[in-house]
C-alpha cells in the first residue's frame, strides 16, 4: 500500500473516534487496528511511526504504543 | 421424484384467533372466522370447482363456478365469497348445482378456442380441469366464439387480425418468457388482479364491456413495451392458456419437481424447479416459502437459462501465462497445478502469500469450506468476501449498536409496519418480491419516508406516494441521520421507558448531547445535504418517532460511502431512540445484495473472524477449531480483498482462490484490480463463466448454478434456505465438492460425503447455529438464525425483551464529508445502482431473455445538466473521474437532481469501476461506490481504457480448438 493511503486510512479512523472522550478516543483507535489491520500492514504502519509518523492524526500517534508490532516472522 | 402440486384453497388465510365449527357434504370443519367456505372446504379435502378464485388473491365472485348450497339459507351463493357461519350446513354437490355449473362451463366453452377440445394450449390448464370436475360433456353453442377464429380455422392460425370474427386479437409473444392468447382468456380477471395486489404494479386492466372485454396491458400496447415487470405473477394466476410460459408450450408440462431457493438478490425466494427429465421447464414461485408467499420477480422466475448457455465452461482449464491460450485438462491436472503452485509461491514468499475469497452467490457450506481451507490449509487468515464491497459496514455498525451483524426482523414484519423509512435503497429494481410486500401495506396505509437522491419507484407509484422524499446530496447520509436524530432528542419525541430499560444511559446521554448541538438542526443539515426546505427533514423525523410501528429498510445505499458504518450506526441510534425494536413492524432491516450475503458473512468468510462473527483473537474460539481440525490457527488478521491487492502490487501476495467473484469488474478502481491480478503468480478462478477476472487467471475451475448443488442460503432476514439438487452438476462436481478436492491436493484430509455433514460441522462449533440441521429444515421449510436451545424454531424477531449486546449502545456520528469532491474538472456526483432485469455485473442476466429489457448501462442525467454540457437523449458521453473514464451513452431524466448522474453496472463493456473511486468506509474498507466526482462530455467513442481492455480481452481469452466465449 502506498504510504499515502495508509496515513489517510489511519486517519479516517481517527476521525471517526475524535467524536468519543480523548482517552477512548484513543484506545478504540488502537483497537481498530489491532482488530482489522494485517500484520503486513501494521508492520509498515511502524515504519512510518518510526520513520517520525509525518502526516497521522494526533490520535493515531497516540495510539501507536497500544497498537501490537508484528512478529517477524508474520506474513 | 414427482410434481408437486400445491394445493389451492382459494382464498386467502383468514388470521382470525376465533375459530367456527360447520359441515361440508357432512363432514365437520373447524376453520377461523372469516375464512370463506370454498377454503373450509379444500381444508376439509373436497375440492369446489373455481376460475375465478386462487388462494393468492382476495375472492372475487365472478365466474359463477363455485355456488354451493347452504341450509336454511336460499339460492346457491358463491363459496368464494361467503364466510363461514357456526353450525352452517353446506352442500357442494347436487343435481341443482351440477346443472348451474355444467352451464356456466358450456357457456364459457362456447367462446373458447381450446378445453374442448385440445386444439390449442395445453389442455392440462385449470380451465380444463373445472371442466373435467363439473362432467360437462357436450356443448351445444358450437364453438364459434366472437373472440377467437373460427371453427373451421381451428389450430388457432388466423387469416387476418380479426377478419373472421370482430372480436379477434392475435397473441402477443413480445414478451420473451410468456405469450398472451387473448382467444384463450376468460376474463375472470386473476391477472389483473395478481398485477395490483400480488405484484403491485397495476400494468392491466379489463378493457371493454360484454364480449368486448379484454385484459390489456397499460395503454393496450405490447406486453413487453408495456409497464408490465414480467414478474409472472399473472402468468401463474392464469387459469387458462392465455398467459402461459413460452418454455411450457415448447417443451410441454413438467413431470417432476424440486423445492429450491433462488439464486439471485437476499430477498430469497423459494421456487419448485418443474422439470422434464434434467430439463428445466420454468420455476414456478413456492407458495411455502416463507420469504416470498408464492411471488416472484423476472429473474428468478424467469432468468435461469444462464444455466445453460452456451458459454458455460464445463471443463477445466489451466495456461502457464496469461496471454498464453487456455488449455483443457482434467479437474486431476488442474488441481494438481493450483495445488503444487499454491505450495511453491508458500514456500518462496512465506505463508501469508496466498489467500481466497468466498462467494456470496455458493452456499454456506460451500464458503465454509473455502474460509477453514484458507485457516486449516493454508495457515493464514487471507479470506474475504464481496461482502467487503457490499453490507460489511452493516456487520460492523450493527454489531457496535446492537450487538449482532444482522437486521432484526423477518419480511412478514412488514404487514405490521405504519411508517417505512426507506434509505438508500431501491427495492422495486433490487429486492422487487420484497417491494411488492411494502407496496401492499403502503396500500393499506401505512406510510413511507424516501431518502435517495434519485426518485426512485417507491416516492410515486400507482397507488403509492411518499408522504417525504429527501433527494440528498449523495455521500450526506450520516448528516442527515444525525439532523433526524436532532429533531427526535431536542423534540422529546424518543422513547423514554425503551431507552431506561434497554438501552446504556451513558450512551444515550452523551448521544442525545451530541445532535443536540445547533450545528445538527434541519436548517444547517438542509445546507450540508442540498435539500431546500428544512421543515421536511423535521415532519420527516416526527413522522419517524410518533408514526406508529417505524422500520428502517436500507441497502447499499447506506453502506458504499467513506462513512458506511457510521450511517449503519446512526440507523441503529435512531430505532433505539424511538423504541422501534424487539416486535412486529419495527426494526433495522438492511436488503442484502446478494442471495448469500448474509450466509457467507456468517460462515466466517471474513479475514478477522470465524463463522459466528467471533474475533479470531479470542483463544477460546481458536481453540474449538484447532481441537476440530487438529492445526494451530493465525491469531493475527488476515488480509482483506483490497489489501490482498496492494500486497500483490507490493509483490508479497502471490496467489489467490477466487470462488465465483469478478472482482475485476465487481471492485472499485478497476486498473489497480488489474494491476494487482497481474503481479500474482497463482490465480485460481472457479466460476461458471470466463469471467472479466478469469483473464487474469492462470487456472479456471469450473463451478456448477444453484439448480445444481445441495446446501444453504442465508437471506436478508436471517432465513436459512434449503438449496436441492435438481439437476447433476454439469461440470462433474458441485462447489463444495470442488473445493473439497482443492483441500485434498494441498493435503487436508476432508471427506464430506453431503452438505449436511459440513453443516453438522458448523452447527457443532457455532453457538448462533447450534440447532441447525438439514432434517430440521426440511421439516420447518427454513429457519432463521440464532436457532439454538433457546430458540429451537429460529428467531423470526431479535431483541425482543432486550437488546441482545446487553444495553443498546448509542454512538456519535459525526457527520465528515468525503473527500471525493467535486470542482471546477469533475463538477457532478455519480452513483451507481441496478435495474430490475438486470443483476450485478451481469454474468447472469446478460445471458438470458431479460437483456430485451436493458441492453446497455445508460447514463441517467438531468435536462439542466445535459442541455449546458449539448448532449442530447442517446448520445455517447465520454464520464470522467479522477481514476480514470469511459464512455456510454446518455438518458436523460429528472429521476436524477442536477448535479447528480447515475449509471448501472451490469455491463462490463461499459467499466462504469474504472471511474469509481479509491475511497472507501474508514472501519470495512467498503468502497465507496455511491459517490464519484466525474465529468460528463459529449463523446464518438470509446475511452483508452475501453479500447486497451479490448484487445487485452482478446488475448487473454482464447482457448485452443474452442470458439471464443462470447
Amino acid at each position: 500500500m502506498s504510504p499515502e493511503k495508509l496515513i489517510y486510512q489511519a486517519n479516517q479512523i481517527a476521525r471517526f473516534f475524535h467524536s468519543k472522550p480523548h482517552a477512548e478516543g484513543v484506545a478504540g483507535v488502537a483497537e481498530h487496528i489491532n482488530k482489522f489491520w494485517e500484520p503486513r500492514i501494521r508492520r509498515q504502519f511502524f515504519e512510518l511511526i518510526d520513520a517520525g509518523g509525518k502526516g497521522f492524526d494526533e490520535f493515531v500517534l497516540e495510539a501507536a504504543p497500544a497498537i501490537r508490532r508484528p512478529q517477524a516472522d508474520a506474513a | 421424484m414427482s410434481l408437486i402440486q400445491e394445493a389451492d384453497y382459494g382464498t386467502p388465510a383468514s388470521k382470525a384467533e376465533k375459530q367456527v365449527k360447520l359441515t361440508v357434504d357432512g363432514k365437520p370443519v373447524s376453520v377461523p372466522e372469516g375464512t370463506s367456505i370454498m377454503r373450509a372446504s379444500m381444508e376439509a379435502g373436497i375440492e369446489i370447482p373455481k376460475l375465478c378464485a386462487t388462494d393468492m388473491l382476495d375472492s372475487f365472485g365472478s365466474c359463477r363456478v363455485c355456488l354451493v348450497e347452504i341450509e336454511g339459507r336460499n339460492g346457491t351463493p358463491a363459496s368464494c365469497t361467503t364466510p363461514v357461519g357456526d353450525g352452517m350446513v353446506v352442500h357442494t354437490k347436487s343435481d341443482r348445482l351440477d346443472a348451474i355449473r355444467k352451464g356456466v362451463m358450456e357457456l364459457y366453452v362456447s367462446d373458447h378456442p381450446s378445453g374442448f377440445g385440445e386444439k390449442a394450449g395445453t389442455g392440462a390448464s385449470e380451465f380444463d380441469h373445472v371442466i373435467s370436475l363439473v362432467g360437462l360433456a357436450e356443448n351445444r353453442y358450437g364453438v364459434e366464439g366472437r373472440n377467437h377464429v373460427g371453427a373451421d380455422n381451428g389450430d388457432g392460425v388466423a387469416p387476418g387480425n380479426g377478419s373472421l370474427t370482430i372480436d379477434y386479437m392475435v397473441k402477443d409473444e413480445s414478451n420473451p418468457y410468456f405469450t398472451y392468447d387473448p382467444s384463450q382468456c376468460i376474463v375472470c380477471s386473476r391477472c389483473v388482479r395478481a398485477c395490483a395486489d400480488v405484484q403491485g404494479t397495476f400494468a392491466l386492466t379489463v378493457e371493454g364491456r360484454g364480449f368486448e372485454s379484454r385484459i390489456v396491458a397499460s395503454m393496450n400496447e405490447n406486453f413487453v413495451d408495456s409497464e408490465c415487470v414480467s414478474c409472472g405473477a399473472c402468468v401463474q394466476a392464469c387459469p387458462t392458456d392465455a398467459l402461459r410460459e413460452k418454455s411450457v408450450l415448447e417443451k410441454g408440462m413438467p413431470d417432476r419437481s424440486v423445492v429450491t431457493t433462488c439464486a439471485y438478490c437476499g430477498v430469497g425466494c423459494n421456487f419448485k424447479a418443474e422439470m422434464k427429465g434434467d430439463d428445466v421447464v420454468r420455476m414456478m414461485p413456492y407458495k411455502a416459502g416463507k420469504a416470498n408467499h408464492g411471488h416472484s420477480c423476472v429473474k428468478g422466475r424467469f432468468a435461469y437459462g444462464y444455466a445453460s448457455h452456451p458459454d458455460r465452461i464445463l471443463a477445466p482449464m489451466v495456461r502457464e501465462k496469461i496471454t498464453d491460450p487456455w488449455r483443457e485438462a482434467t479437474w486431476e491436472e488442474a488441481l494438481a497445478r493450483a495445488a503444487s503452485e499454491f505450495k511453491r509461491i508458500q514456500t518462496k514468499y512465506g505463508r501469508g502469500s496466498i489467500g481466497g475469497i468466498t462467494s456470496s452467490r455458493c452456499t454456506d457450506e460451500e464458503t465454509y469450506l473455502v474460509q477453514k481451507m484458507v485457516r486449516q490449509g493454508f495457515g493464514n487468515n487471507n479470506v474475504d468476501t464481496c461482502a467487503r464491497v457490499c453490507h460489511s459496514p452493516t456487520g460492523y455498525g450493527l454489531n457496535t449498536t446492537l450487538g449482532t451483524s444482522a437486521g432484526t426482523q423477518d419480511f412478514d414484519s412488514v404487514e405490521a409496519c405504519d411508517v417505512m423509512l426507506l434509505i438508500g435503497a431501491n427495492p422495486t429494481d433490487a429486492h422487487p418480491v420484497f417491494a411488492s410486500r411494502m407496496k401492499k401495506r403502503l396500500r393499506e396505509g401505512a406510510k413511507i419516508i424516501v431518502i435517495d437522491p434519485r426518485r426512485t419507484d417507491l416516492v410515486r407509484t400507482p397507488h403509492v406516494e411518499a408522504a417525504y422524499h429527501l433527494p440528498i446530496k449523495p455521500g450526506t447520509n450520516v448528516a442527515i441521520l444525525t439532523g433526524l436524530a436532532h429533531v427526535v432528542v431536542t423534540e422529546k419525541l424518543y422513547d423514554e421507558a425503551y431507552i431506561r430499560d434497554y438501552c446504556d444511559r451513558d450512551a444515550f446521554d452523551d448521544w442525545a448531547e451530541f445532535v443536540s448541538d445547533p450545528l445538527y438542526s434541519p436548517e444547517e443539515t438542509a445546507k450540508v445535504c442540498g435539500l431546500d426546505d428544512p421543515e421536511m427533514i423535521r415532519q420527516a423525523a416526527r413522522l419517524y418517532a410518533t408514526g406508529g410501528n417505524a422500520a428502517i429498510y436500507y441497502g447499499l445505499g447506506v453502506t458504499e460511502h467513506s462513512q458506511g458504518s457510521t450511517a449503519v450506526m446512526g440507523l441503529a441510534n435512531l430505532a433505539m431512540a424511538t423504541g422501534n425494536l424487539g416486535k412486529n413492524g419495527v426494526g433495522v432491516n438492511p436488503l442484502r445484495g446478494q442471495n448469500n450475503v448474509q450466509g457467507s458473512c456468517d460462515m466466517g468468510s471474513f479475514p478477522h473472524e470465524f463463522p459466528g462473527y467471533r474475533h479470531i483473537a479470542i483463544d477460546s474460539v481458536r481453540k474449538i477449531y484447532e481441537d476440530l481440525w487438529g492445526v494451530t490457527l493465525d491469531k493475527e488478521p488476515g488480509l482483506r480483498i483490497p489489501n490482498m491487492l496492494d500486497a500483490a502490487v507490493d509483490g508479497t501476495f502471490k496467489g489467490i482462490y477466487i470462488q465465483g467473484e469478478d472482482i475485476l469488474q465487481s471492485d472499485p478502481d478497476t486498473k489497480h484490480v488489474a494491476a494487482g491480478l497481474a503481479a500474482m503468480e497463482c490465480v485460481v478462478v472457479h466460476d461458471l463463466f470466463l469471467n472479466e477476472t478469469a483473464r487474469y487467471a492462470h487456472v479456471f475451475l469450473p463451478g456448477s448454478t444453484f439448480l445444481e448443488k445441495d446446501g444453504t442460503f442465508i437471506n436478508a432476514e436471517r432465513r436459512i434456505n434449503l438449496v436441492r439438487k435438481a439437476i447433476e452438476p454439469r461440470a462433474r462436481y458441485a462447489d463444495w465438492e470442488a473445493t473439497q478436492e482443492l483441500a485434498r491436493a494441498i493435503g487436508l484430509d476432508w471427506n464430506y460425503t453431503h452438505p449436511s455433514e459440513i453443516m453438522d460441522e458448523i452447527a457443532a462449533t457455532t453457538p448462533t447455529f447450534a440447532g441447525v440441521t438439514f432434517d430440521l429444515l426440511e421439516r420447518e421449510g427454513s429457519i432463521q438464525w440464532p436457532c439454538n436451545e433457546k430458540a429451537p424454531l429460529g428467531t423470526p424477531v431479535m431483541h425482543i425483551d432486550g437488546i441482545l449486546r446487553g444495553k443498546g449502545n448509542f454512538v456519535r456520528t459525526e457527520y465528515v464529508a468525503t473527500d471525493e469532491k467535486v470542482g471546477p474538472r469533475f463538477p457532478l456526483l455519480l452513483t451507481t445502482g441496478r435495474i430490475l432485469t438486470q443483476y450485478n455485473v451481469g454474468a447472469q442476466t446478460r445471458r438470458t431473455g431479460n437483456s430485451v429489457w436493458h441492453e446497455e448501462d445508460r447514463l441517467e442525467i438531468h435536462p439542466h445538466d445535459a442541455e449546458d454540457r449539448g448532449i442530447r437523449d442517446g448520445d455517447w458521453v465520454r464520464l470522467a473521474s479522477r481514476t480514470g473514464a469511459t464512455t456510454l451513452r446518455a438518458l436523460i431524466t429528472d429521476r436524477v437532481a442536477t448535479g447528480v448522474v447515475y449509471t448501472t453496472f451490469h455491463h462490463p463493456e461499459t467499466q462504469a469501476n474504472v471511474v469509481t473511486t479509491e475511497f472507501t468506509d474508514w472501519a470495512t474498507s467498503c468502497p465507496e461506490y455511491k459517490v464519484t466526482a466525474v465529468q460528463a462530455s459529449p463523446s464518438n467513442g470509446p475511452s483508452e481504457w475501453q479500447i486497451e481492455y479490448e484487445e487485452l480481452s482478446r488475448q487473454t481469452r482464447h482457448r485452443v480448438n474452442v470458439e471464443a466465449a462470447e
